[in-house]
């Protein structure tokens, strides 16, 4: 079982384009787009189903481990 | 002698036979008059040595083909004519740039267009020269027999590894069909150039960077653990697109000067009577053999002719032909089109002697006879 | 730093990609690289070749053996590759333009022969590169840079012209059922054949603000929409089928493999010796 501690979702923020895919598609309203770039706003309510990965265009927004 | 091996063979089988020497082991062809014995001798062949050969469906599938295989690291050729070379410019421009060895054979034949396709033309000695575009330098040579198209084609191959580049190898309709007996060389009397291999760590490999005292970069294979780019858009040491202007012109100076700077090397004339020679002819492939022809009788009429013959077609023998314009009163290009190969001449030659033009492209060969009836008349 | 997936099979120093923000062919790259990882393929035996437009780009950002050609030639470029060096994995990555017009005949034939090449299309219905022309896969009356008054060419279908020409798996999916285009390429991949897979990816850039289909995620609402999965479309009535695409596995069947072809004529004169 995961659990919170282990969430683990990072951003590479100099690749990230701001187009807002992966804001639009977070089944769990995780995301924001602040200032252009993505932004974590709400990392608690992240499940790691690797959506925002899966569909980023710039390879920005991952998962923690492969 | 027994041991000697001597063939009746027709010119364009004396290129297959050649290629397969040289360590051709990839043809990819499309049909076409009259280069086409050439793919079909292919077919049958390569096979038999290990070697592919496939039929695609135009002429730039065909050059395209033929510089993949090249990168994956096998020595390729591909043969068309006057239409068919015109499709090729594309992938020539590709096989300049990303530095690829392969050779293209064009047996000329009457054009523009689909002109003439059953006679002999010379009308592709521009477009070998500037028929890709851009800056870029080539190398083309032109054979005059089935035995110099034997040896031409070997060193075809050579060159093309040596200078990491594609090399045009024209031929025209009458020595390509013409036959000929030729005694073939011995193995160990041929010399093969194969490309140099990197031998660094893959991880240091730079696949256009040019190491102290090569000419070239070293290539690698596809599929032999060195995982590098290939593009068309000019690109630096690393294989990688740039758009900096420094770097895109030391790549195109480099191109260019990897093969003007090495002239002694890779060009290679013949002379015939020149010594004394008043006049010179000078002339190529089969209208080369009209001349020589032209010589005689003109020699036996007490007239002072030479001819001379070059083999590598581009780069320009210029230094040979300044020299030659020092010492003769007149220069007689002869070629089957309406002064192509004159115009390079006359731009180096004309300041020290008369440089004329004698051409026909009705796609008749030339006769020794309208060449002394020129020479004479004028 | 970024993920592992792109740290080992990206140049990451090219990173990051020249493509606008929104466009999808990011997204069928990765998947590219997904599926590689998931078939657990050695990389200096992944040969990545590519034709002009924006999408071929992508074989500059991927740490394989990789070829950026001249325009519409991939596939004949791939065809040399492959026929020289049998036991690379070939995969061509090419564009709705790259692909069907200026290769359109590459294509069918590279089909015809069922040759081992998986080829995946990023189609965008647009030339993006040089600014948002109309394609052979702009949906007729769609607007591009040269079809300002709408387009009156009717539209290629890229799947049913990959299976007419001979194609031994053929595919289509969307960059919004990303994971389904990752199945897509692992089993195109495992086809002894020419596998053609047609990714739908988007161009908000060019096409989709001269025909006002809003922002990237918009577009990508409309393919979510509108796609719907072969075996549901199969079952749909007509009426409800207007202005729907098919997706998943179209077309799967098996035939002698070109190179295998080949590699029997070489045996066939090396038996005996």
């Amino acid at each position: 079982m995961s659990t919170k501690t282990e969430v683990s979702l990072i951003v590479e923020k100099n690749w990230c384009k701001g187009c807002g895919i992966c804001v639009a598609f977070c089944p769990k309203n995780v995301l924001e787009i602040k200032n252009g770039k993505v932004n974590i706003r709400d990392l608690e309510a992240c499940i790691q189903c690797g959506q925002c990965e899966l569909r980023c265009p710039d390879f920005a927004i991952y998962l923690g481990g492969k | 002698m027994v041991d000697k091996n001597i063939k009746l063979m027709q010119g364009n089988e004396a290129c297959v036979e050649a290629a397969i020497v040289a360590g051709m082991k990839f043809y990819a062809g499309y049909p076409i008059t009259p280069s086409t014995e050439i793919a079909e001798l292919s077919a049958e062949k390569l096979p038999r040595v290990g070697g592919r050969f496939i039929q695609m469906e135009d002429e730039i599938a065909s050059i395209s083909a033929v510089i993949g295989a090249s990168i994956a690291g096998v020595k390729s050729m591909t043969a068309t004519s006057g239409p068919g070379f015109s499709l090729k410019q594309e992938g020539i421009g590709y096989a300049v740039i990303t530095e690829t060895p392969c050779v293209i054979v064009n047996v000329q034949r009457g054009g523009p267009s689909t002109g003439m396709p059953t006679a002999p033309g010379q009308g592709d000695i521009m477009q070998a020269r500037w028929g890709t575009h851009g800056d870029h330098s080539i190398i083309a040579l032109y054979p005059w027999s089935v035995k110099e198209i034997y040896h031409t084609t070997i060193k075809a191959f050579n060159l093309s590894e040596k200078y990491r580049t594609p090399v045009l190898l024209l031929l025209d309709e009458v020595i390509g069909h013409m036959r000929e007996s030729i005694e073939l060389p011995k193995e160990d009397e041929i010399e093969i150039y194969n490309r140099k291999k990197p031998t660094c760590p893959p991880e240091e490999y730079k696949p256009y960077k040019v190491k102290e005292g090569d000419i070239v970069p070293e290539m690698a294979g596809f599929g032999e653990g060195y995982r590098f780019h290939v593009t068309g858009l000019t690109h630096d040491e690393t294989g990688f697109p740039s758009n900096n202007g420094n770097i895109a012109e030391n790549l195109i100076k480099r191109l260019v000067s990897k093969i003007e700077d090495n002239k002694d090397d890779i060009v290679e004339i013949d002379e015939y009577l020149l010594d004394d020679a008043e006049i010179a002819i000078v002339a190529f492939g089969s209208t080369a053999r009209s001349a020589k022809s032209a010589v005689d009788i003109l020699r036996e009429e007490g007239i002072k002719v030479g001819l001379f013959r070059p083999i590598t077609i581009w780069p320009f023998a210029d230094k040979q032909l300044i020299e030659l314009s020092k010492k003769v009163s007149r220069l007689v290009v002869v070629e089957m089109n309406l002064g192509q190969y004159y115009l390079a001449v006359d731009r180096v030659a004309s300041k020290h002697t008369k440089v004329e033009k004698f051409g026909r492209v009705s796609g008749e060969l030339i006769t020794p006879q309208e060449i002394v009836d020129y020479i004479k008349e004028v | 730093m970024p993920s592992q997936l792109v740290k080992e099979y990206f140049r990451t120093e090219n990173l990051p990609h020249i493509w606008c923000p929104g466009c999808g062919n990011g997204i069928v790259t990765r998947a590219i690289v997904k599926a590689i990882d998931n078939l657990g393929l050695n990389k200096d035996e992944v040969c990545v070749v590519s034709g002009i437009g924006c999408s071929s780009r992508a074989s500059g950002y991927l740490d394989f053996n990789t070829i950026h050609t001249t325009h519409g030639r991939a596939l004949a470029f791939a065809t040399g590759i492959k026929l020289a060096k049998p036991n690379l994995k070939v995969i061509v990555i090419t564009g709705d333009g790259d692909a069907s017009a200026i290769g359109g005949n590459h294509l069918i034939h590279a089909a015809r022969r069922n040759i081992d090449i998986t080829t995946i299309v990023f189609n965008n219905n647009t030339y993006g590169m040089t600014g948002g022309q109309y394609s052979p896969t702009t949906p007729t009356g769609d607007k591009g840079t040269t079809a300002p008054f709408g387009n009156i060419d009717m539209n290629f279908d890229l799947c049913e012209l990959a299976k007419a020409a001979g194609a031994t798996y053929v595919s289509r999916s969307t960059i919004f059922t990303a994971n389904m285009l990752i199945k897509q390429v692992e089993n195109g991949i495992k086809n002894n054949g020419f596998s053609f897979i047609e990714a739908l990816t988007i161009c908000p850039t060019y096409y989709g603000r001269k025909n006002r289909k809003g922002e990237a995620v918009d577009m990508m609402v409309y393919l979510k929409e509108n796609a719907i999965n072969i075996a549901a479309y199969d079952k749909l009535p007509k009426e409800q089928r207007e202005g729907k695409f098919v997706i998943g596995e179209i077309y799967k069947s098996k035939r002698p493999e070109y190179t295998e072809e080949y590699q029997k004529i070489i045996d066939s004169f090396s038996e005996g010796v």
